[in-house]
């Protein structure tokens, strides 16, 4: 399960960088969302990947470490994935709006702001 | 309490905007009492720290390492009355100087978002947290860089945003393996522990992470580009707003986390800090001097002057990092003042470019010096604070043997004197050019006016006054460097 979440991540981690090198707009877009869930997944992976028991303590109180997993990262997951939605929706509405005003989704349009 | 008000102040003032929404006068209104009582808050804060010391505050009750801290030091104090005081000064400034459509659309509403997440990387003590409250301030300045919807506008939007997310998933990564290697969040916590383990290679790789995002947010050489591209796009009061604070609450994360963090390889990490912070002054000064718009000789500026902080970093001393706290002030105050004095320009003339406008001395003599001052502050000619700050900076090189950054600090302040008095030359000496298209306006906004003003005089007097005060500032570096201060004061 490991091996095969590492190489999910990396492939990925490839996949982003990869659409943020094309100069349509939209697929840097695309390479965002990539990022955020390779990252997502990296985090998971941190709490150990252990299934089949809830992350409670026993009844006497003690924890069995060996059969569950941490939940903390789960839960910064979660903050991560709404964070995430958010800004989707953002760079989404943006490049719209940046296809209104311009007419093209082409990157190498962008170079206007850059002079000096 | 005290800790958690600096972010529920401004939020309780979001709902109250939200509200009154398109209700501009009742708007403002709400906006320049909230940031009038933070600056108040904010004084108190650091009244407390200056007599009582550092202290720290558990969200909820949870036990320190557990929950959410925020934490206090003199450091944070000087940077929270810093921030306030500009978050004041530009909201009053943008009454007479943004458009009805654009305060309508909600400017004082970001505005406040902004100084929410501003406070809270102030003071949190939680690196999850950190990010959290990172989030809430880059989303409020995603929104203000793309208000109003021009098209320069979206054009730096789409580079701001896309490079400033790569920052923040990079950030996520680095919290990522740290949480794998300590199990973690807590600042102070994580220091402990790192004390006590055994190093791997593992943590140094996060620390790199995290220097990294940090540095794409603080706009270091390499990860500036967003920079110059995106700033001057928006309307000045909120470029003010952003060169003051945004790029400083990266610098003041690299601080705080290198302090508490880089325990081991300190020689290479220092070669690392001391080589950045030399190209990022060159690059930054270098590229400004190329420039004929104000506002892109400005945010050039902006990245030549992170390099010093960073430098006061690198040089590692109590007055090292003591110099670079003054220096955050005070080029948080002249550079937001440096940038409304341009905005004022543009208001007079009519364009930002040096190239159409000219002869603001002649019309009016007093806007000329309130760029002036400021303007000289930026390259550090006495009895400006500009001075202080590089002279503590370069005090603190020589003593620390570092003369190779300590050289280029101070060759890189000649250039930054050329670059503004080019401006000077260009915007207030020279005849209006004869085939100018710029057409002349001739208001002047009262509010926008008096508050540069009144930023202004504040420069001149904190200039003046930094015999009374600059220990504060070496006691603040102190703090800083005292790793086990910080552990004591959250752990205790």
């Amino acid at each position: 399960m490991l091996i095969l979440l590492a190489l999910i991540i990396g492939f990925l981690y490839a996949a982003s960088i990869y659409m943020f090198l094309r100069r349509s707009i939209m697929k840097l877009v695309l390479g965002i969302i990539f990022l955020s869930h390779a990252t997502n997944l990296l985090l998971f992976v941190t709490g150990g990947l252990r299934s089949g028991a809830p992350a409670f303590t026993n009844a006497d109180g003690t924890v069995d470490l060996s059969t569950i997993s941490d939940p903390l990262p789960q839960a910064l997951i979660l903050t991560a994935i709404v964070i995430g939605l958010g800004i989707t929706a953002f760079s989404l509405v943006l490049i719209y709006r940046f296809y209104k005003e311009t007419g093209t989704v082409d990157l190498d349009e962008l170079t206007e702001s850059d002079k000096t | 309490m005290t800790l958690f008000l600096p972010v529920i102040l401004p939020l309780a003032a979001i709902v109250m905007l939200l509200f009154s929404y398109k209700l501009n006068r009742l708007q403002q209104f709400i906006s320049i009492f909230s940031m009038s009582l933070l600056v108040l808050l904010a004084i108190h804060i650091l009244l407390e720290v200056i007599s009582n010391g550092p202290f720290a505050m558990q969200a909820g009750g949870w036990e320190a390492p557990f929950g959410i801290t925020f934490t206090v030091d003199l450091f944070s104090a000087i940077m929270l009355v810093t921030t306030a005081l500009i978050a004041l000064i530009v909201t009053i400034y943008s009454i007479g100087f943004l458009d009805k459509t654009r305060k309508q659309a909600g400017f004082y509403i970001l505005i406040h978002g902004l100084v929410t997440g501003v406070n809270g990387s102030f003071l949190t003590g939680d690196i999850f947290n950190l990010y959290v409250w990172f989030e809430v301030m880059l989303i409020s300045s995603f929104v203000l860089i793309t208000l109003g919807a021009e098209k320069q506008q979206l054009r730096g939007a789409v580079k701001y945003v896309v490079l400033n997310l790569i920052g923040s998933v990079i950030f996520v990564t680095a919290i990522g393996l740290m949480y794998g290697q300590m199990g973690t969040l807590n600042m102070a916590d994580i220091a402990l522990k790192l004390r006590e383990i055994e190093h791997t290679g593992l943590i140094n790789s996060s620390l790199m992470l995290f220097f990294i995002a940090f540095g794409i947010k603080a706009a270091l050489f390499p990860f500036f580009f967003w920079l110059p591209a995106s700033y001057p796009t928006p309307p000045v009061a909120i470029t003010a707003f952003f060169a003051g604070t945004l790029t400083k609450v990266g610098v003041y994360v690299i601080l705080r986390f290198y302090s508490l963090f880089v325990i081991t390889d300190l020689t290479t990490w220092q070669m690392i800090v001391m080589i950045i912070a030399g190209i990022t002054m060159v690059s930054g000064v270098l590229m400004a001097a190329s420039a004929y718009d104000i506002r892109k000789i400005l945010s050039f500026h902006i990245i030549s002057q992170i390099g010093y902080m960073i430098m006061g970093l690198g040089i590692a001393t109590v007055i090292g990092l003591g110099g670079a706290i003054y220096f955050m002030v005070h080029n948080i105050l002249s550079k937001t003042a440096t940038f409304m004095a341009g905005g004022l320009f543009f208001k007079y003339r009519g364009s930002y470019d040096l190239k159409e406008i000219g002869w603001i001395y002649k019309d009016k003599p007093l806007l000329a010096f309130l760029f002036l001052l400021p303007a000289l502050s930026l390259a550090g000619i006495p009895p400006t604070p500009g001075f202080f700050g590089k002279l503590f900076l370069i005090y603190g090189g020589f003593q620390a043997g570092a003369w190779e950054i300590t050289t280029v600090a101070i060759i890189v302040s000649i250039i930054t004197l050329f670059s503004m008095v080019k401006i000077w030359n260009e915007a207030v000496w020279k005849k209006i050019p004869e085939h100018s298209k710029a057409v002349d306006k001739k208001t002047l906004p009262v509010s926008s006016f008096w508050s540069t003003l009144v930023l202004v005089v504040l420069i001149v007097m904190f200039g003046l006054g930094t015999g009374l005060y600059a220990d504060y500032f070496f006691e603040a570096g102190r703090q800083l460097m005292d790793a086990e201060l910080y552990i004591n004061t959250v752990l205790k």
